[in-house]
């Protein structure tokens, strides 16, 4: 035995190396699954082919030739394609999504923080409020929003009257419609750049209160100074009478406010229940802490509990933002022009290719909610107890 | 969120099922089954409506009678499922049901595009507007700036918006999954009219609180062929659930009726012969008995004494044959020869 001959570490077999080992059991895994995939895709498109199924994507460019109740873009019947419709679909889907957690966000808070007030009355009836909407499917409350809002609203011949031209009936709300003679666009460009700009000084700036108050006059600022610099020109479009109908102005749908405040007031009850667990989540000392200094009870809340709560609130709330876009889509039973209403509803119907047109879908969620965890996660970093 | 798992399980299904029953002869699944799978309405009365009990009625429901009676020597061999007019191409494509007879109109894009066949035309519908008598409307051109509610997943859906943008009118439409959703709208006022195929709006008037407040519009904007359907590639079923509704319909025409069908299998009129299979052996060509349309009379019915008891005099729609009286009384209800 000639010692001194090998240097370095003892010579492994490959087959007993662990690292060699846990990768080729990964890459056998990996190449298992992927062929597991491709043989199902293989199999979808052989047995539609087989059973004469139309596949592929060339729907999308067809005419749709459906009419759509809210369109935030242009779309008309006679010349839109399919491909136009899911666009119509996927914004009336995020313009839900985004009304939905803002409106949310600002009751769960004030529900949460109203379950551990040292009021009775308002404590007990914040804590009626989550027992009993968090415990009746939400597809029910939809409806009985929806039915609630038709049934109480009149009919559009006796269209209730409020000031500046607006008009409620069972067909929506009517509002005058600003009409900014060509300067409408520059306007929103300033908004834009308002934002923009906000965003800028929200990086740059060293207290949170300049913050707020610059974002606001830059975001508001920029559009009325464009507004006054194009010559201040406005006349509204008010909306009229017809045999049938208000015409003209901007209308909103009942469908839309039942399914925002059915989502809103489901999806608060939950993060009511986010908010207070958080708010009790804050160690004692802290709170007791904050009294024995002579901070009132709205001070204590704002400066030393809610921000060591938002640690405990942030990633359970990014999921109650994830189920409020899921839940989105019962809009269908109300007859709200969602993505799945739209896309997996009409079209998938009137052309037939189930399997396109639900990855899509799929997708499209998926993309949803991945866009916003990934922006609640920054959120959250920033959060974040910093070591120190 | 519950409708997407709904719709995403259906795709899924459909992709992954025809990998077990790639060119299956139904007929024979059938009959080891023993019950026929038949996706029907489940809504709308005349055609398709399970009672409180869970018995089926309406034509459509008849016709699926026919064919178990004529498969399964028992018309109650029918397992129904009813179908949104949304979900039901997908369940036919998947293998849920044996066949659709949920009043579908034959399209050529569904003839092709969907892998299906449309079997016959069981009845001959066209798309009309129901509306409020006080606003005063007479005429569906009269209509302009109106909002009409519409049921989704319908030929109707395209009809409505061709024939106002045809007529230079303005339109607003609210989509609804299903049929009772939308006529509640229409209802509550939330729209003008509310639009589906002639014989659907008979039904819903019936169902609304004051039926004499609405007037169903004269004007039949679109021709709508109510057609059985199933699916493309087995011939041998296609055949089947075609000459089961033309059967019922040359019963008719040779005064055979569940009454005297007994009687009838004694007739020296060839035809008749040949229909109850006294003569010849036209059952067994199509892979049935001899006695096929014997027993579909017997414990259904023929043509016209399903659609009097579903839809015409004898039931509460009281529509009449229009263009569904046989040929030789000036309408469309045609069959070929059995012979």
């Amino acid at each position: 035995m000639a010692l001194g001959v090998e240097s370095g570490p003892p010579k492994i077999p490959l087959a007993r190396d662990p690292r060699f080992r846990g990768l080729a059991t990964q890459l056998v895994l990996f190449g298992v699954l992927a062929l597991v995939a491709y043989l199902l895709v293989r199999a979808a498109a052989n047995n539609l082919a087989r059973a004469n199924v139309a596949t592929g994507f060339g729907f999308w460019n067809q005419p749709a030739g459906f009419d759509i109740s809210q369109t935030l873009i242009d779309y008309s019947s006679a010349t839109s394609t399919y491909g136009r419709a899911f666009w119509v679909g996927l914004l009336n889907t995020l313009l839900v999504a985004v009304l939905g957690i803002v409106f949310a966000t600002i009751l769960g808070f004030i529900i949460g923080i109203a379950r551990l007030s040292s009021n009775w009355l308002v404590e007990r009836c914040a804590t009626g409020y989550v027992e009993l909407v968090r415990n009746v499917p939400l597809l029910l409350q939809l409806l009985f929003w929806y039915n609630a809002v038709l049934k109480a609203l009149p009919d559009f011949r006796e269209s209730i009257r409020l000031p500046g031209g607006v008009f409620l009936n069972n067909r929506g709300l009517f509002l005058p419609a600003p009409d900014f003679a060509g300067a409408g666009e520059t306007m929103l460009i300033a908004f834009a750049l308002g934002l923009v700009g906000a965003v800028i000084l929200a990086a740059l700036a060293p207290h949170r209160r300049i913050v707020a108050v610059g974002a606001a006059a830059l975001v508001l600022g920029f559009p009325i100074a464009a507004f006054l610099l194009s010559g201040a020109h406005v006349t509204f479009e008010y909306p009229q009478m017809s045999r049938f109908n208000l015409r003209g102005g901007i209308e909103i749908l009942p469908e839309l406010a039942a399914l925002v405040v059915g989502l809103v007031i489901y999806t608060a009850a939950f993060i009511a229940d986010v908010v207070r667990a958080g708010l009790q989540a804050v160690p004692r000392g802290q709170v007791e802490a904050a009294y024995a200094l002579g901070l009132r009870r709205l001070y204590a809340l704002r400066f030393i509990i809610v921000p060591q709560a938002m640690r405990v609130i942030i990633p359970p709330l990014t999921n109650q933002y994830l189920n409020l876009t899921k839940n989105s889509s019962l809009a269908v039973a109300i007859g709200y022009p969602d993505l799945v209403q739209i896309f997996t509803g009409t079209v998938l119907n009137q052309t037939g290719q189930a399997v396109e047109i639900v990855a899509i879908t799929m997708a499209v969620y998926l993309s949803i909610s991945l866009g916003t965890s990934f922006l609640m996660n920054i959120y959250n970093a920033r959060m974040a107890l910093v070591e120190r | 969120m519950n409708r997407l798992v709904n719709v995403c399980v259906t795709a899924c299904l459909l992709a992954a099922a025809a990998a077990t029953s790639a060119a299956t002869a139904t007929l024979d699944d059938v009959k080891k089954r023993g019950t026929l799978n038949c996706g029907a309405n489940g809504q709308l009365p005349g055609f398709g409506l399970p009672d409180s009990q869970g018995n089926w009625t309406g034509l459509d429901v008849d016709l699926c009678r026919a064919i178990a009676a004529a498969v399964l020597n028992d018309s109650n061999k029918v397992k129904f499922v009813a179908l949104t007019a949304k979900d039901r191409f997908t369940a036919l494509q998947s293998g849920d049901v044996d066949v659709l007879a949920r009043n579908t109109t034959w399209t050529l894009s569904r003839d092709t595009q969907l892998g299906l066949n449309a079997a016959a035309v069981n009845y001959y519908d066209g798309q009309g507007f129901i509306i409020r008598k006080d606003l005063k409307v007479n005429s569906a051109l009269e209509l302009n700036d109106a909002t009409i509610c519409v049921q989704q997943g319908t030929t109707t859906e395209l009809n409505l918006a061709d024939y106002f943008r045809t007529n230079k009118m303005r339109l607003k439409t609210v989509t609804f999954l299903q049929l009772e959703e939308a006529v509640n709208a229409y209802e509550t006022g939330r729209c003008n009219a509310f639009t589906t195929d002639a014989s659907g709006l008979y039904s819903v008037r019936l169902k609304l609180a004051k039926p004499d407040d609405h007037v169903v519009l004269p004007e039949i904007i679109s021709k709508e062929p109510l057609a059985p359907f199933v699916r493309q590639g087995d011939d041998q079923w296609f055949d089947v659930v075609k000459w089961v509704h033309f059967a019922m319909v040359n019963a008719e025409e040779l005064n055979v009726t569940k009454a005297n069908v007994d009687e009838q299998m004694r007739s020296d009129n060839p035809e008749i012969k040949r229909l109850l299979g006294a003569e010849g052996n036209f059952g067994e060509q199509l892979g049935l008995t001899k006695d096929w349309v014997h027993r579909i009379v017997k414990l259904v019915g023929n043509y016209g004494e399903i659609f009097d008891r579903n839809v015409g005099q004898g039931s509460p729609l009281k529509i009449t044959r229009g263009l569904n009286a046989l040929w030789t009384k000036g309408g469309l209800q045609y069959a070929p020869p059995i012979r």
